[in-house]
């Protein structure tokens, strides 16, 4: 039975595309069939993030508008096994496809992959709705900052009203640094206030830079904390019960021993 | 140096404690405006309890979540504001 899930979040630059590029290569890593669509018309980004900008030909709206087919629009990720990258159109805007044209063409990708990903774009209008319209499943991503978790709960709640139950909440960019000295709320904190189920925790880390830099995803880098994170959020998605990193320790043994031995921090 | 001796002593407030808190408070607000339903459900109660005791004009009935000052006089909490113009008052309940 495949599944369509939805990354989303109302407020921009939280981490959505990163996370949809971190899940898709790490479902694929896992032996899935997996594509990625991005749904941003206009703004398209899932593309450089993947490292795959120079290979698009057709995008999502030339295939809601019948100028090609699916298969035609789809990019191969040569890196990953069965991963598949629908990018979206950048000289069009979010009223050029419609939901019913969404959940047509999620319907049609079920028949060929495992998981569909779906990128949302910021905001709660068309192309939220648009990006919703087919998903079965939801990741809510958030950072721990109060602009971010505000958006968060009107988005978890506009989920619910759109029958996408048990929305799961992805909490992007910890610094467990800050959370020590009170000045970032912590998992427990956000939770509290969200009251919904934590499918991840992402710490920040400046490999997530590096790797959107060179358009290849974190998941990949074995030595990437926040790599690390996003396979553990991929097996949980899954259906593995895999417990939360323990970011602590992490951060202070692993440093504190690279440091005594007169290796960088990072 | 200062800042930490006060933070020993519990007097100054940490930043993600006033975060929270300012959450709380918008996210109540919030809630409360995204579902227009919310707020006329609880109406309808209040009038079904109070309609045992009073005659009350429901037409002009004007239910408000708002914000006012706290006990302590300068934290900001959200309320629960009604205005509920009576008719005449029941004797049964004597």
């Amino acid at each position: 039975m495949s599944e369509v899930i939805v990354i989303t979040s109302g407020k921009g630059g939280v981490g959505k595309t990163t996370t949809t590029a971190n899940i898709g290569a790490g479902l694929a890593l896992k032996g899935k069939k997996v594509v990625l669509v991005d749904t941003d018309i206009g703004l398209r980004n899932l593309d450089v993030v993947m490292g795959l900008e120079n290979r698009i030909v057709y995008d999502l709206v030339d295939v809601v508008e019948g100028t090609c087919r699916v298969k035609q629009a789809l990019i191969k990720d040569k890196r990953y096994d069965g991963l598949y990258l629908l990018p979206a159109a950048q000289t069009r805007d979010k009223s050029a496809v419609n939901p019913e044209q969404m959940i047509k063409l999620c319907d049609e990708l079920r028949a060929e992959f495992d998981y569909i990903i779906v990128d949302c774009p910021a905001g709660i209008e068309q192309g939220f709705k648009n990006a919703i319209a087919g998903a079965n499943r939801a990741i809510v991503v958030t950072t721990p900052e109060v602009s971010a978790v505000r958006d968060a709960d009107r988005i978890i709640g506009l989920l619910e009203a759109n029958e996408i139950r048990n929305p799961k909440l992805l909490i992007n960019r910890v610094r467990v640094d800050m959370v020590k000295r009170g000045d970032m709320m912590s998992i427990d904190d956000i939770v509290d206030i969200l009251a919904i189920d934590v499918i991840g925790v992402v710490p920040d880390d400046e490999k997530i830079v590096v790797s959107t830099n060179r358009g290849e995803p974190a998941v990949n880098d074995s030595k990437s904390l926040a790599g690390e994170a996003y396979r553990n959020i991929t097996r949980r998605i899954m259906g593995e019960e895999v417990p939360l990193l323990n970011l602590e320790t992490d951060e202070g043994f692993v440093v504190r021993l690279k440091k005594l031995l007169g290796l960088k921090a990072n | 140096m200062l800042l930490d001796l006060a933070k020993l002593f519990g007097r100054s407030k940490t930043s993600k404690d006033v975060a929270k808190e300012r959450l709380k408070l918008v996210l109540i607000h919030d809630r409360a405006n995204v579902s227009p339903q919310f707020l006329e459900m609880v109406k309808g109660e209040i009038i079904k309890v109070i309609q045992n005791y009073m005659e009350i004009d429901e037409g002009a009935l004007d239910l408000q979540i708002t914000r006012t000052k706290g006990d302590d006089g300068d934290s900001v909490v959200p309320a629960l504001v009604a205005n509920i113009p009576i008719r005449n008052v029941k004797n049964s309940g004597k």
